[in-house]
């Protein structure tokens, strides 16, 4: 351990800013939209706070409600405050998240430490968070939903992170992540379930209960470059793999230009490409009852591959009379997800039209989802 | 017992990685071993050329500062204080602007005026000169032409320490 | 023990190599580019992080998304 170092410089705490966002998701049959106020601000020379509130207000059943009928409730509201602290050339970050829905609540927290080195073009950050859920199961009583007084089940989450990002020219700045997450306890969903060809039922299958392993254990390693082209515009490559105990793997691909015009314009465009293998315990429709120790259905478990388009526009504007907001912008994005099932049919074709198509014939399930986001950010 | 193994490497690890940048952080001098300041000629502000030898006689303080430099930009009103104060008293200061395009550091200047010089290193060839390890870096030099205080950075409140420099070197 | 290993050999090069300095070949004053506001790792952490949780609960990837640096190297 050297004590004797160069002489100690300092790196920075993130700027002073607010922003508040309106988010809505239109797709699958769901639509899920609300607010996301954020607002960062420096307290004295060396720490940083940070707030952040979030809703989601789902509204509309999607295909895994439609098929099992079974009761959904409409709102997500997530709470979270940060704080960083700076000493010369380190920041310790930590910050806590409670997220509460009407059948899950989930409290995190988390700790991260950045160093910068090597004349500030190498930064260095390790970071762990820790997870603690409560799982509940919404069920119809007279008339009312409730939760099921006989389901409460839990999930602890850990996730350890490194990562370090190099400037490599004036131009050209590279990031290295890599995050190791397990979970254990209750990692499925309570209302979806599996299914099984079952020539006595006249709809050709019979719908049964998932079993899910009680663990999970994933790697997800990331590489990023971004570089500064002549001209003024910003351009991004991302590429991401990911693997875990359950057999998934998964990469994902991603490209973004960002493109600044004249004053007050910044325009930006992104494609995305992400494909991913289904887990060893999943499949569509299983042979029989009691197929294996460990069944699923859940399409974020199947195999399929999704291109998702993005295009942002944003607007500088200046506040006349108030001068302690140093900028200001209005930004409106647009981002049109589409997914296509390898292995996931869409069962709602038997359920409805029972005889009309044989079960593990329905067509593979694709999803076309909207994700708009509208957003003000000061800086000040 | 992988997760605990983990967590305590982690920590572990986090005091090898802090431990130098906390020891080394509080004994940051300004003093450095005298050395001869490197002269220079550059195009100033209002066009004309101006040398590092105009000022022989006067305790210069050189600023290399930056309008993408955020602690920069936050320092020189201060510094533009310290200028008013003791330019009578035989002082002077020089701002260096470091970019290779003077157009945002002019826009600055406009809405942000100083009086003291401010010239343009567009090739970073004083930079060099001045080995700058930092942005924004502070050079204090005597009245014989010496380097005598480095300052690295800007936090608020290392004001102070220019000015205890300037203090001592005035006098002489 | 991957990350173990991986997170102790970080920590003791970042502590061999600061008894002896590299020199920076991307000198402090050089890093206008780097400093613009369209080269930061994170633009707009509001709408990133929204994103992220989108494809999130969709997708059975998780992780990985995110890094810090960069930026003017300032102080």
């Amino acid at each position: 351990m050297c004590l004797i170092a160069a002489p100690a410089l300092a790196a920075v705490l993130p700027p002073d800013r607010a922003d508040l966002l309106y988010h809505r998701y239109q797709g699958g049959g769901i639509t899920v939209q609300g607010p996301s106020i954020l607002v960062q601000k420096k307290i004295g020379d060396h720490f940083s706070v940070g707030a952040n509130y979030y809703q989601d207000m789902i509204s509309s059943a999607s295909i895994d409600v439609l098929l099992s009928a079974s009761p959904y409730r409409e709102k997500r509201t997530q709470k979270s405050v940060s704080a960083e602290y700076l000493h010369g050339k380190t920041t310790y970050s930590a910050g806590f998240i409670n997220s509460v829905e009407p059948d899950y609540k989930a409290n995190t927290s988390y700790y991260s430490v950045s160093q910068d080195m090597f004349g500030d073009l190498t930064t260095v950050t390790m970071s762990y968070r820790r997870g603690w859920d409560r799982i509940f199961r919404d069920i119809k009583q007279n008339g009312f939903i409730i939760n099921d007084p006989t389901f409460q089940q839990r999930a602890d989450h850990r996730v350890y992170g490194l990562s370090l990002s190099q400037i490599l020219t004036r131009n050209l700045i590279s990031t290295f992540d890599y995050e190791l997450s397990t979970d254990q306890g209750y990692l499925a969903s309570p209302y979806r379930q599996i299914r099984f060809l079952d020539p006595n039922n006249p709809v050709g299958y019979t719908l049964a209960n998932q079993i899910y392993p009680g663990t999970r254990t994933s790697d997800a390693f990331s590489v990023e470059l971004k570089y500064y082209v002549p001209y003024r515009a910003a351009l991004t490559g991302k590429y991401r793999f990911f693997t875990d105990s359950w057999g998934i793997v998964a990469h994902t691909f991603q490209v973004d230009y960002v493109q600044p015009i004249r004053h007050h314009w910044t325009l930006d465009g992104n494609v995305r490409y992400y494909r991913q293998g289904a887990a060893t315990f999943y499949s569509d429709l299983f042979p029989y009852a009691g197929y294996s120790n460990f069944m699923a259905r859940d399409r974020e478990l199947a195999a399929f591959h999704s291109i998702t388009l993005g295009v942002e526009a944003s607007y500088a504007f200046s506040i006349p009379h108030l001068t302690w907001i140093q900028k200001s912008t209005a930004t409106l994005s647009f981002d049109r997800m589409m997914i296509s099932y390898l292995d996931y049919r869409d069962a709602l074709f038997s359920k409805f039209d029972p005889g009309a198509i044989r079960a593990g014939q329905e067509p593979l399930y694709t999803l076309d989802a909207s994700v708009f986001q509208a957003y003000v950010s000061l800086w000040f | 017992m992988r997760n605990r193994i983990a967590t305590t490497a982690l920590l572990a690890a986090i005091l090898a990685l802090a431990l130098p940048a906390w020891a080394a952080a509080d004994s940051a001098a300004d003093s450095v071993a005298p050395a001869p300041a490197p002269g220079f000629t550059l195009q100033s502000t209002s066009g004309q050329q101006v040398s590092l030898a105009q000022f022989k006689g006067d305790v210069v303080m050189i600023n290399f500062w930056a309008s993408w430099c955020g602690p920069c930009r936050q320092e020189m009103p201060l510094l533009q204080s310290i200028y008013a104060k003791y330019k009578d008293m035989g002082f002077t200061l020089i701002g260096v602007n470091v970019e290779p395009d003077a157009k945002t550091a002019n826009a600055w200047l406009k809405a942000t005026p100083v009086s003291y010089p401010v010239l343009y290193d567009p090739q970073s060839k004083v930079s060099q000169l001045y080995q700058v390890q930092a942005m924004p870096t502070t050079v204090i030099i005597d009245r014989t032409g010496t380097v005598r205080f480095v300052h690295r950075g800007y936090l608020p409140g290392d004001e102070n320490a220019y000015l205890n420099s300037i203090r001592a070197l005035i006098v002489q | 023990m991957r990350i173990v290993s991986l997170i102790l050999a970080v920590a003791l090069f970042a502590s061999v190599t600061a008894c002896a300095p590299i020199e920076p070949w991307v000198k402090p004053y050089e890093r206008e580019h780097l400093a613009d506001a369209i080269m930061a790792l994170n633009r707009n952490p509001v709408s990133s992080t929204y994103l992220d949780h989108v494809f999130e609960s969709r997708e059975g990837a998780r992780g990985a998304t995110g890094g810090v640096g960069g930026g003017c190297g300032c102080n």
